[in-house]
């Protein structure tokens, strides 16, 4: 499992150099907004990964409500919180985008709206998961995965529904969409490095939950004996 | 260019930030775990 982890570390650190390369040195210079288009190609990446991790948060959290494996709760929570992280960096790098492209940091538009909204939902699970305790947290936590996938599905859609600040998707919005076959391919190459970063963050962090999980399950078992002990 | 280079250091702080924290996590089990051995 270890050496199989370390591949993938590796592997995934590799492609995140080749990626750095392609965004900032080999992938050409947009006509229209310069170097800073480059945001691009970290951007749309850490949006895409965490677009992975919410719906899989979702699925692990009602599979854990059906089968109550542990495991499965464990994966609910990685995947939240890595979803969160990417999330963070999408809040952060698009202002940083946004005020030389547009002229503000900010607009009420409904994608970067409903991205600050689940972020929002997500932070709430993630507090929900850390300051509650018993049996109905895992329901409660599913509930707000259930509002927060709905959320996730809205944001993915939000550009091709209405008309905002946010620009129209990149591919398939008709003739005009598309970009540069150098820009494509450092674009690819960056996708698959973010999304192989997001995995291996998931299984550090699912790795750690199992641990605790067990750890916290041998004080319980630990605390019994002691108790057994004593009533004796 | 300032803002290109300050959007890739955000990302890349709060990446390894995230992995100071879950590095920092694996040291307290680590810990937990020495306790409950004792």
């Amino acid at each position: 499992m270890k050496s199989k982890f370390a591949i993938f570390a590796i592997i995934t650190f590799a492609l995140l150099s080749w990626g750095l390369y392609e965004a900032l040195v080999a992938a050409p210079t947009e006509a229209t907004m310069g170097q800073v288009q480059r945001i691009f190609y970290v951007h749309v990446p850490c949006a895409w990964v965490m677009l992975l991790c919410f719906p899989a948060n979702f699925l692990a959290s009602i599979a854990y409500l059906a089968k109550r494996n542990p495991a499965l709760d464990a994966l609910a929570v990685s995947t939240a919180e890595v979803g969160v992280v990417f999330c963070t960096i999408v809040l952060l790098t698009g202002p940083i985008w946004g005020k030389p492209a547009w002229g503000v940091w900010w607009a009420w538009d409904p994608r970067l709206t409903s991205t600050l909204v689940l972020w929002l939902i997500y932070v709430s699970y993630l507090i929900l998961r850390k300051f509650s305790t018993g049996g109905p947290n895992a329901t409660l936590a599913a509930a707000l995965a259930i509002f927060g996938c709905v959320d996730a599905i809205f944001v993915w859609f939000a550009i091709r529904w209405f008309r905002g600040q946010h620009p129209s998707p990149v591919f398939g919005s008709g003739p005009n969409s598309g970009i540069d076959p150098r820009m494509l391919h450092a674009f690819f190459v960056n996708m698959a490095a973010y999304t192989a970063f997001g995995i291996l963050l998931v299984w550090l962090r699912f790795v750690l939950e199992r641990t605790r999980q067990k750890v916290e399950e041998a004080h319980a078992m630990k605390a019994l004996a002691g108790t057994a002990r004593g009533t004796r | 260019m300032k803002f290109l280079y300050a959007a890739y250091i955000i990302t890349w702080v709060v990446l390894i930030g995230y992995i100071a924290i879950l590095t920092i996590g694996f040291k307290r089990l680590q810990d937990d775990v020495r306790d409950l051995e004792r």
